[in-house]
């Protein structure tokens, strides 16, 4: 039954190939507003290509695409197991608030203990901050998507306030916590930076990055808790059924969520951030974190490669003023891939779309030979 | 005691104007959620309004003309995320974070081309919506005062009350909302008794964003008179919040805004007095609302059939 597959059949399943189309069809929508705005097409995107390709550019891209890729897998694992971490920016900001403050207390702990030390603290209260939302549903039936939108501001002014206590405070005119000790920094240090001509901001993060997407990988796909947490998120009655407390699934999934959320949050600091700073308005990893996840089709791999795409276009992005091309132009190509993945299901339906119209065909057929038999 | 009257009159007037946006968003929301759509991108569709608001009144130099068309640029997104969702069968969750990306996206970089600038020319007085009652009251006497403050809003802080009146009888007294809500509840029923699920489902995702670009034309029209990218920083969710804190129910978001305006409204002459970390006050909108969710609301119903697309049987 080795049938040869057709071209429709292939588009039609394969999730990689929809995600490719809809990275195509962003880039040409994107390509189409920049035309109607008289800009050219070929510099901004001649821009956007060389940024990244250099050496150094792609040093940053990977720099930019560390929190990009675990607040990502945060996302991820949420969907997998059915619940929808809107909440990961919250969780986010304190994991990074955590780390920070802790390694500005602490600053002479030698690295070894500090660096780990700090990532332990971020996820700790991510995972705090995760499950104080599924404490409220599981003990109060409060809808999770309202609390997470709730402790994402709560998080973003907590953060705002610990940044101006005096022993945070930055000493200089900065609205921002002093600098985070050397001891917890993780960049590559400045030879090596030098003599490879990587972006000042080269540092360890990415390897911890590729560390936890197989942790989670290994999480979802091989262990039982995985097995369970999946179960629920596929079909909660069912996992019920089958003896699986939907409660603590919850728990656990957000739980989990919030400290790869808190991670992300540690990492941003401890490789680009150096600081934290008071914000007007929320940064936004936890929401890119959600864009990435779904580029990724939430496959903890896919996420990997989705958040370096993503940092790419984010950095790139940001040196399309040079062309005179609006930074806004990513938000655009972006939003556009994720609306197209958003209908992909599309794709899927092209085959039974054809296959109804072949049908319909063949009924009409039918019915206008029946008549022609009748007359 | 003319300290308190006044703090009371400052405070009723900041709930009111904290408030006018959210409902306009959170009457919208009603739509989409109740009909059975998930509408995550009220936050981009209010970014459309508020700079198609504003761009239009500047334009035109009349606020009216530009109030429209926020809402109208709204609805274009919301058709859009109709019909990604109704019509494609799209993931609701994934098609509103779309929106809420192409909004700013779209209309900064609109902006860019306009005004070569990320923020809009702020508007005159002429070209912002009126304040109704500004001036009415004698604000010599402690009373006159007080009223003074308290209507010292915009126009379009009663139109959202009118707004969410007329939303309450659409929804509740009439044949279409009594279709809409068992559209959320059941849509296969709907179908056998012969109502157009799906173009139920695409209206009420064109008015939900309606009303919400008319909520972001509401705040880059009245207290702020220019768009910027931060005009709308999370106003959309914090609607979307209040439907659900408000159980799905227009007059339940309308309580919902109002808390949260109430307290934004304490927040802010609570830190005019000093005293207490800004940032630890504004904490407080967020913080009741949670308190409050857990002492007197708890569980909300969801309409049964939100999230899922509904596909036609053949």
């Amino acid at each position: 039954m080795n049938k040869k597959k057709s071209f429709l059949d292939v588009i039609s399943e394969n999730t990689f190939i929809h995600i490719l189309l809809s990275i195509l069809l962003g880039f040409l929508i994107g390509a189409l507003f920049l035309a109607v705005m008289g800009l050219s097409v070929g510099e901004a995107y001649g821009r956007l290509l060389s940024s990244v390709t250099s050496v150094k550019g792609f040093s940053y891209v990977i720099v930019y695409s560390v929190p990009y890729i675990v607040a990502g897998l945060s996302v991820a694992f949420s969907f997998k197991t059915g619940v929808f971490n809107i909440g990961a920016e919250g969780q986010f900001v304190v994991g990074a608030m955590a780390a920070c403050v802790v390694s500005i207390l602490l600053p002479d702990i030698p690295k070894p203990l500090l660096i780990p030390l700090c990532f332990i603290v971020a996820a700790v209260a991510g995972a705090l901050w995760g499950s104080i939302v599924a404490f409220l549903k599981i003990k109060w039936g409060i809808n999770e998507v309202l609390s997470m939108i709730m402790f994402n501001w709560i998080a973003f002014y907590l953060s705002n306030f610990i940044a101006g206590i005096p022993a945070i405070h930055s000493e200089g005119s900065a609205e921002a916590t002093k600098n985070i000790s050397s001891n917890a920094s993780m960049l590559f240090s400045k030879d090596f930076i030098k003599a490879n001509g990587l972006a000042p901001t080269a540092n360890w993060g990415i390897l911890v990055a590729l560390v936890i997407t197989v942790v989670i990988w290994f999480i979802i796909e091989k262990t039982t808790l995985g097995y369970n947490l999946k179960a629920v998120g596929v079909n909660k009655f069912a996992a019920e059924y089958g003896g699986i407390s939907v409660n603590s699934s919850i728990m656990t999934a957000l739980a989990i969520s919030g400290a790869m959320a808190g991670l992300a949050g540690a990492l941003q600091l401890m490789g680009m951030g150096n600081r934290i700073s008071v914000f007007a308005s929320q940064e936004g990893f936890g929401f890119a974190g959600i864009v990435v996840a779904l580029m990724g089709c939430s496959n903890p791999f896919g996420v990997l490669i989705a958040g370096i795409f993503y940092g790419a276009l984010i950095y790139g992005g940001s040196k399309l003023n040079l062309v005179g091309a609006p930074t806004q132009l990513i938000n655009v190509i972006v939003g556009t891939v994720v609306f197209f993945i958003a209908i992909s299901v599309i794709f899927k339906n092209l085959k039974n779309i054809r296959m109804r119209q072949r049908a319909n065909e063949g009924v009409a057929a039918s019915r206008a030979r029946k008549e022609a038999e009748s007359k | 005691m003319t300290d308190f009257v006044n703090s009371l009159g400052i405070i009723l007037y900041a709930t009111l104007a904290y408030m006018t946006p959210l409902l306009f968003a959170a009457l919208g929301s009603c739509f989409s959620e109740v009909s059975g759509v998930v509408n995550i991108g009220i936050e981009g569709m209010m970014t459309a309004g508020a700079f198609t608001g504003t761009v239009v009144a500047y334009f035109t130099g009349n606020p009216w003309i530009g109030f429209l068309c926020g809402g109208l640029a709204g609805a274009l997104f919301g058709m859009l995320h109709a019909t990604a969702t109704v019509r494609l069968g799209a993931d609701q969750t994934i098609a509103g974070t779309a929106i809420n990306m192409l909004g700013p996206g779209i209309v900064i970089m609109i902006a860019r081309v306009l005004f070569n600038s990320t923020d809009t020319i702020p508007l005159t007085q002429s070209q912002k919506l009126p304040k109704l009652f500004a001036g009415m009251f004698d604000t010599n006497t402690v009373f006159g005062r007080f009223l003074d403050n308290v209507f010292a809003n915009y126009v379009s802080t009663y139109l959202v009350f009118a707004a969410a009146i007329i939303v309450w009888f659409v929804f509740y007294k009439t044949k279409f909302g009594l279709r809409l809500r068992a559209c959320g509840e059941h849509p296969q029923a709907c179908e056998t008794l012969g109502i157009n699920v799906l173009r139920m489902r695409f209206s009420c995702v064109t008015i939900s964003g309606f009303l919400a670009g008319l909520g972001g034309a509401c705040v880059t029209m009245t207290i702020s008179t220019q768009f910027r990218p931060i005009s709308i920083v999370g106003q959309g969710f914090i609607a979307i919040a209040a439907v659900i804190f408000g159980k799905f129910r227009p007059q339940g978001a309308l309580l919902g805004c109002l808390l949260f305006g109430f307290c934004s409204g304490l927040k802010v002459v609570l830190g005019g007095s000093g005293g207490v970390d800004m940032q630890l006050l504004s904490m407080i909108p967020y913080v009741v609302t949670v308190i409050v969710l857990i002492l007197f609301v708890g569980k909300s119903h969801v309409p049964s059939a939100n999230g899922k697309p509904y596909i036609k049987a053949k």
